[in-house]
């Protein structure tokens, strides 16, 4: 039997045939390689353009002023009284600011840029510079009359000039920044009167109107996501596992399961833009909730995520062995006992992760919340709970969307840093999937 | 009273319940829990449940048949009849309580009745976003010949009326940017989920498949910035201009490009498991007889997979037919019948929210063609889906 061995050798074999059929073999296999790395490639670039573009979002360029609150002005009946001072409006606090930077004006004339004037460096500053300094007045009524020193946004041309998205020759385009604005702020960078650093503003500040883009703020966005999350958690999360039990546990096996059945796994492939419509017909035009509110986005998206929970939380309660609900029996409980005091506490975990993905699913749903009104500009954060759950909210994606919307350029840069704070949410909530995960579940 | 109120009414009156059913239980059984049939607690939450249970039920009945007739939406009626329903359950518990009376039993057929209501919620929701769409799609048709609407070419909506409302240009966009998303998404799909399964390495494995599902989980709005701040301008700038293809960096291509991104993690995980269930003794057979793997592959391994392959392209179809932001973003806003990629062209869906968004008014046709596109958007992805979950399950027990 030894010889066997040897005569096996493929005598009637052309070599280069099998060369043929080596090289196919490595071709197919290079078409897999390339497959896998123009996906991972995907991923680079698509985080990549995002960071790049959000990052800067979250440092902004600030310039230090000192504002000489003219009491003439501000309190014409000079007693302090703060009715008083709140009948002056953001509109009288425009020449305050130019006129305290006639010194700064002069200064800068004498020396590196001759051309500047109080108008123009004025104009340097975000147009909400009045309204921060009419709240400050509001809260110290004691320092009217005094000069202060404050540091205001600058305006969006001039912080994308410091980030280098503005140039000479864009600007000399441009009817909402002067080339000699630049200078003024080359100079004013050097002499240290201006600077970049975190603004806080950006994440928790409302948005800000059309031409105010330094301004704009994701915090009336993310409160509204939060109140829908709070409702999807609060409806989603029970009725999730309430129909789950029935089906897995209880159901008989006929046509009204059947039909339970396949609904659930078709309504987890309907386009999310038909919940919105569902939202938009049901729950504005014939339930009259309010428009905009978060209560009916909340209600919108739990439609949407129970799919998503029913199927991960009956995948986990089967995951529990049958052998832990039988032996309950065995010792005399009820089923209904069995399955809440033995099972449910075992599948815990599961059903936890399942949620945390649908929460997350959820949180970056865009469409449906557009046809229900949230892409609507909301100027004050909505109240705390519970009646701020009626009051007019956007939700994080629908912010992004909404600073697509708009003409100036500056606004791609909240809209990619709103995206990364999104991005960071649901980094953080998959992290916690995972954790719970590997660590509470078990494996039997 | 108002509903809130109300609300609390009812939870303090199944509080009280609670308190007395308990009590008259240990009573009959002469203070000794032993005597009882179930445990105590049940004879407390017998009553609780009950006159809650009966409370919500009428409140809900009435809020809905006050939608239709307005004799039921006076809330005098609905604090006197929820209270009354609620006592008389609460009362009809009550003197039923005794030792020998099954309280266990009462309870869990009342929590089953609670879980079933909760599974119905599913089929709730299908019956509502049905008929509510199927309602406005009525009377668009009555202001609105549907010939026109299913087999018009033009698409012009203006608000002071008169509007051509066709869907082919409509449904044209939504055809050739889900094909071109197919086209980018399958091969690099199947290819990797092939070379994921069958070549890579654990290490290679353990690092690319993440890699790639992380992109099922970014958010679409994410994708639609890509779009329109980096894949449209790239495209313009690198092949639509000096093509001499068209100048608008929202095109059927952008548009469809990066759907087709978003669909490589669906169809590389589908396949994924689809092709991981073809039995390891066909792959044997083949490789025992000379094959080498790439013919293995090909000639066994994906011919035996094929009608899972193919469910599962089917449900990448259904999700790029049915998504929004991406389009919103990306393809652009004018309706078009074009077969140039490099031009802005609409979808059914971007269609929707600029009907539906900003000021509309619910009478005009113009509005209510919203909920006809609506319908047919759910119907088409309905019916790929049901096709392609029949394929995937037969598929599956073919191997079982």
């Amino acid at each position: 039997m030894t010889d066997a061995t040897a005569t096996a050798a493929p005598a009637t074999s052309d070599p280069s045939r099998t060369q043929r059929r080596n090289a196919a073999e490595k071709r197919f296999q290079l078409y897999g390689k390339l497959a896998v790395g123009i996906g991972v490639l995907a991923l680079i670039m698509l985080l990549g353009s995002i960071l790049s573009r959000g990052l800067p979002a979250f440092n902004q360029t600030f310039i230090k002023a000192d504002i000489t609150l003219d009491a003439a002005a501000l309190d014409p009946n000079g007693n302090r009284d703060p009715e008083d001072i709140r009948k002056v409006l953001t509109f009288a606090y425009k020449p305050l600011i130019n006129d305290s930077l006639t010194g700064l004006a002069e200064q800068l004339a004498a020396g590196p840029v001759p051309e500047a004037t109080p108008d123009l460096i004025a104009g340097m500053i975000s147009d909400a510079a009045t309204a921060t300094l009419r709240d400050y007045v509001i809260r110290n009524p004691g320092q009217i009359g005094e000069t202060v020193e404050f540091e205001f946004l600058a305006n969006a041309r001039i912080d994308q000039y410091l980030k280098g998205n503005v140039d000479r020759e864009s600007a000399a385009a441009d009817s909402r920044v002067d080339p000699i604005q630049l200078d003024i702020a080359d100079a004013l960078q050097e002499s240290g009167a201006m600077e970049k650093r975190f603004n806080l503003d950006f994440i928790i500040g409302p948005d800000a109107s059309e031409n105010r883009p330094e301004a704009a703020g994701i915090g009336v966005a993310l409160m509204g996501s939060a109140y829908m999350m709070l409702i999807v958690l609060c409806l989603a999360l029970p009725i999730g596992v309430a129909a789950s039990i029935y089906l897995e546990e209880f159901a008989p096996k006929n046509w009204i399961t059947d039909i339970i059945e396949v609904n659930i796994s078709n309504l987890a492939a309907v386009p999310s833009i038909v919940f919105g419509i569902l939202g938009l017909a049901i729950f504005i035009n014939y339930m009259h909730l309010p428009n905009s509110a978060p209560i009916v986005g909340g209600l919108v998206l739990t439609l949407m995520t129970l799919p998503t929970i029913i199927i991960s939380t009956r995948a986990s309660l089967k995951s529990v062995p049958p052998s832990i609900k039988e032996a309950a029996i065995g010792v005399g409980a009820s089923k209904m006992q069995a399955i809440f005091h033995h099972v449910l506490p075992l599948a815990a975990p599961g059903i936890l992760t399942g949620t945390i993905i649908g929460l997350a699913q959820a949180l970056g749903e865009t469409a449906p919340l557009l046809l229900i009104g949230m892409v609507a500009f909301v100027r004050d954060h909505p109240g705390s709970l519970p009646d701020g759950l009626f009051e007019p909210a956007t939700g994080l994606p629908v912010q992004v969307y909404n600073f697509t919307q708009r003409a100036d350029p500056a606004f791609v840069e909240r809209a990619s840093g709103a995206i990364i704070v999104l991005l960071a949410f649901l980094v953080i909530m998959n992290a916690i999937a995972i954790f719970l995960r590997q660590r509470l579940e078990r494996k039997w | 009273m108002s509903v809130s109120l109300l609300f609390w009414v009812l939870i303090a009156l199944g509080a009280a319940g609670y308190i007395v059913g308990r009590k008259k239980a240990l009573v009959s059984a002469g203070g000794n829990q032993l005597g009882l049939h179930s445990l105590v607690g049940y004879y407390g939450w017998s009553v609780a449940l009950a006159s809650f249970l009966a409370g919500v039920c009428v409140i809900v009945l009435l809020k809905f048949a006050g939608s239709f007739a307005e004799v039921f939406s006076n809330p005098a009626l609905l604090t006197i009849a929820a209270l009354a329903a609620a006592l008389a359950a609460f009362a009809l518990t009550f003197v039923r309580i005794d030792k020998d009376f099954r309280a266990r039993n009462y309870v869990e057929a009342m929590v089953k009745g609670l879980l079933f209501t909760a599974s119905l919620i599913a089929i709730l929701t299908t019956v509502m976003i049905v008929f509510s769409m199927l309602f406005e799609t009525g009377r668009f048709f009555s202001q609105y010949s549907w010939t026109e609407f299913f087999f018009g070419l033009n698409w012009a909506p203006n608000f002071r009326g008169d509007s051509d409302l066709g869907m082919l240009p409509l449904l044209w966009g939504t055809i050739y940017v889900s094909l071109i998303a197919l086209a980018v998404a399958v091969p690099i799909g199947l290819f990797s989920a092939i070379y994921l399964v069958e070549y890579a390495s654990p290490r290679v494995r353990s690092f690319a498949k993440p890699a790639i599902e992380v992109l099922a989980g970014i958010p679409t709005i994410v994708y639609g910035l890509f779009a329109l701040i980096t894949v449209g301008p790239l495209l313009r700038d690198w092949f639509a201009q000096p093509m001499g293809l068209g100048n608008s960096s929202a095109s059927v291509m952008t548009a469809g490009l990066v759907m087709g991104i978003m669909l490589i993690p669906f169809v590389s995980s589908l396949s994924d498991d689809i092709i991981n269930a073809v039995p390891r003794a066909m792959r044997d057979g083949s490789l025992g007889l000379g094959a080498t793997q790439s013919e293995t592959i090909r000639r066994v391994v994906i011919p035996a997979a094929l009608p899972g392959i193919v469910g599962a392209i089917l449900l990448a179809a259904s999700r790029a037919i049915g998504e929004t932001m991406i389009v919103v973003l990306g393809a652009g806003a004018a309706a078009r019948m074009s077969l140039n990629p490099f031009e802005a062209m609409t979808t059914v869906t971007v269609k929707i929210v600029s009907q539906l968004t900003g000021d509309t008014d619910f009478a005009s046709p113009e509005t209510l063609v919203a909920f006809a596109l609506g319908i047919t958007l759910f119907f088409l992805t309905l019916c790929l889906n049901v096709l392609a979950l029949y394929i995937v399950r037969r598929y599956r027990e073919q191997y079982e």
